[in-house]
């Protein structure tokens, strides 16, 4: 028994010193952590401002959720309509586009459905649909799957529950690999594509890339601290005015992932 | 199949190079589960212990809800606590959303049932001469009870390590209220899907490796912990 309260006893010894440097908590995206973006770039911020940034990757759909409850400090990620929306509703403040990278539609090798030669997405999305060939969505309520479902609506195509249209509900890459094994289309961003391909020994080729509806805007945001008083506002808009000034945009600039590929653009204004 | 043998080897690298992210990965795994199944031993066994000695009304109903929790699905607790410890929710004043402590009480939740259900059934099946024996040799309620549960310490046992188990392996309520945050609530088995979901297979599985073998090792000092106490029982029924 006493050996028990001793063990309680350290245990909270050791997570109590696991404070003390100003941190913030910033909710983002997978795309952004599993990508090596914030490894690269947080050091620098914290090396210059002493503010230890905490990241707590999830959907961009969850990531907006946790800053309306006032659960985060910061918020970095992509869905600029859904970000826009909770400015207005007084969630967040101070928005700022960051950078961005592109969307792909990748598909088996052999591209069954013919997408290859295609120009935008929206044709590319009609012709798969037609074709019966599985497409494999995120489901997940992501960032890529409000594009995803932006998609299929200006296509006037209803996806959902249709036998070729599989939502997984999971991450970007494992979403690559079931489309592998199904031998299916998926909407994928770049840089998970870059990163994965390779690795996960995927047999697909991007069949269609450089539309201009597959943009993917990356916003960052403090949380308002009209609505909640506990957040950290000040060192939160250290970190959004340091992302969006010319050292912030060229850190990112200058990210490139292990295989040497360049996956974010700055386009801070 | 190389990518197990590929695991293998790279675990054992990362644990020769003693990787100091990752001590402090396994390190935080053991305070959180081992906080959570400190308190769940703590407050479980008596209360399974009072659960079998004492008759009351609805106690079947209590034991069956109790089994019942023993299901409960990790990630619904830890949404039910995220909501609970969120800034917008009843406990959000104290701060404890994305902390190691909201990751033991979520694993406490998970272990408690555990403990108290297989306590339950662990002091229920001693044999109820001993009681009665306690009793004619002038035990008084308390006395009759620890005896009992003495008698009852290889079920008690197993339902601790039962529940360590749940808990060690658990990650669906930590990464919710833990939120997997490096350096901070990061432990192995959020390590291990968020290396998954990158594609990092080997290092995932050797994280995998890595974990099992401590579980292996905990459950190895547990059962020592136990031995010699067997074999004074064994000799003293000679």
């Amino acid at each position: 028994m006493a050996r028990l309260i001793v063990a309680i006893m350290i245990v909270a010894c050791m997570t109590a010193s696991a404070f003390g440097a100003e941190r913030i908590r910033c909710a983002s995206t997978t795309s952004t952590q599993n990508s090596g973006l914030f490894d690269y770039i947080l050091p620098i911020f914290e090396k210059k401002t002493g503010i230890k940034v905490d990241v707590v990757a999830v959907g961009t759909g969850a990531a907006i959720e946790i800053g309306k409850r006032g659960d985060a400090d910061l918020l970095f990620v992509h869905a600029k309509e859904l970000e826009l929306k909770g400015v207005e509703d007084g969630f967040f403040v101070n928005r700022h586009d960051v950078m961005y990278n592109d969307f792909v539609v990748i598909g088996p090798s052999n591209d069954p459905a013919k997408i290859r030669g295609i120009k935008t997405a929206v044709d590319a999305f009609k012709k798969i649909a037609s074709s019966g060939s599985p497409f494999v969505s995120r489901g997940d309520k992501s960032g890529t799957h409000t594009k995803e479902l932006d998609i299929w609506k200006a296509a006037a195509i209803t996806p959902k529950g249709q036998a070729w249209y599989l939502e997984v509900g999971q991450g970007m890459a494992k979403t690559q690999r079931i489309a592998n094994e199904k031998r299916g289309y998926a909407l994928t961003d770049r840089g998970t594509w870059l990163a994965t391909v390779d690795k996960d020994k995927l047999d697909m080729k991007i069949v269609l890339e450089g539309d201009h509806a597959l943009f993917n805007q990356y916003g960052v945001m403090a949380v308002n601290p009209a609505k909640y008083k506990h957040v950290k506002f000040k060192e939160a808009m250290e970190f959004v005015n340091w992302i969006i000034s010319k050292e912030g945009q060229e850190a990112i600039g200058a990210f490139k992932d292990k295989n040497g590929n360049r996956l974010f653009y700055p386009n801070a204004k | 199949m190389d990518y197990i043998a590929t695991g293998f080897s790279h675990a054992l690298k990362l644990i020769l190079r003693l990787d100091p992210e990752l001590l402090g990965i396994i390190f935080l795994s053991i305070k959180v589960s081992g906080a959570a199944l400190a308190v769940s031993a703590l407050i479980g066994i008596p209360a399974g212990a009072f659960l079998s000695l004492k008759k009351f009304p609805m106690r079947s109903a209590a034991v069956s809800l109790l089994n019942t929790f023993m299901g409960l699905p990790p990630v619904v607790v830890g949404l039910f606590l995220y909501l609970l410890l969120s800034r917008s929710g009843p406990l959000g004043f104290m701060s404890l959303l994305y902390t190691p402590y909201a990751m033991m009480i979520a694993q406490t939740v998970l272990a408690l049932p555990i403990v108290v259900s297989l306590s339950y059934a662990a002091v229920s099946s001693v044999n109820p001469v001993i009681r009665m024996a306690a009793r004619t040799l002038g035990a008084n309620d308390y006395q009759t009870a620890v005896t009992i549960i003495k008698e009852a310490r290889m079920g008690i046992m197993a339902a601790v390590i039962a529940a360590f188990g749940r808990v060690i392996a658990e990650v669906g309520a930590i990464l919710i209220v833990g939120g997997n945050i490096a350096g901070l609530t990061r432990v192995m088995t959020t390590a291990i899907a968020m290396e998954t979901d990158k594609g990092n297979f080997e290092l995932a599985l050797a994280l995998g490796i890595i974990l099992l073998s401590l579980s292996l090792l905990i459950n190895a000092a547990l059962h020592l912990v136990q031995k010699p106490k067997d074999a004074r029982v064994e000799m003293e029924g000679d």
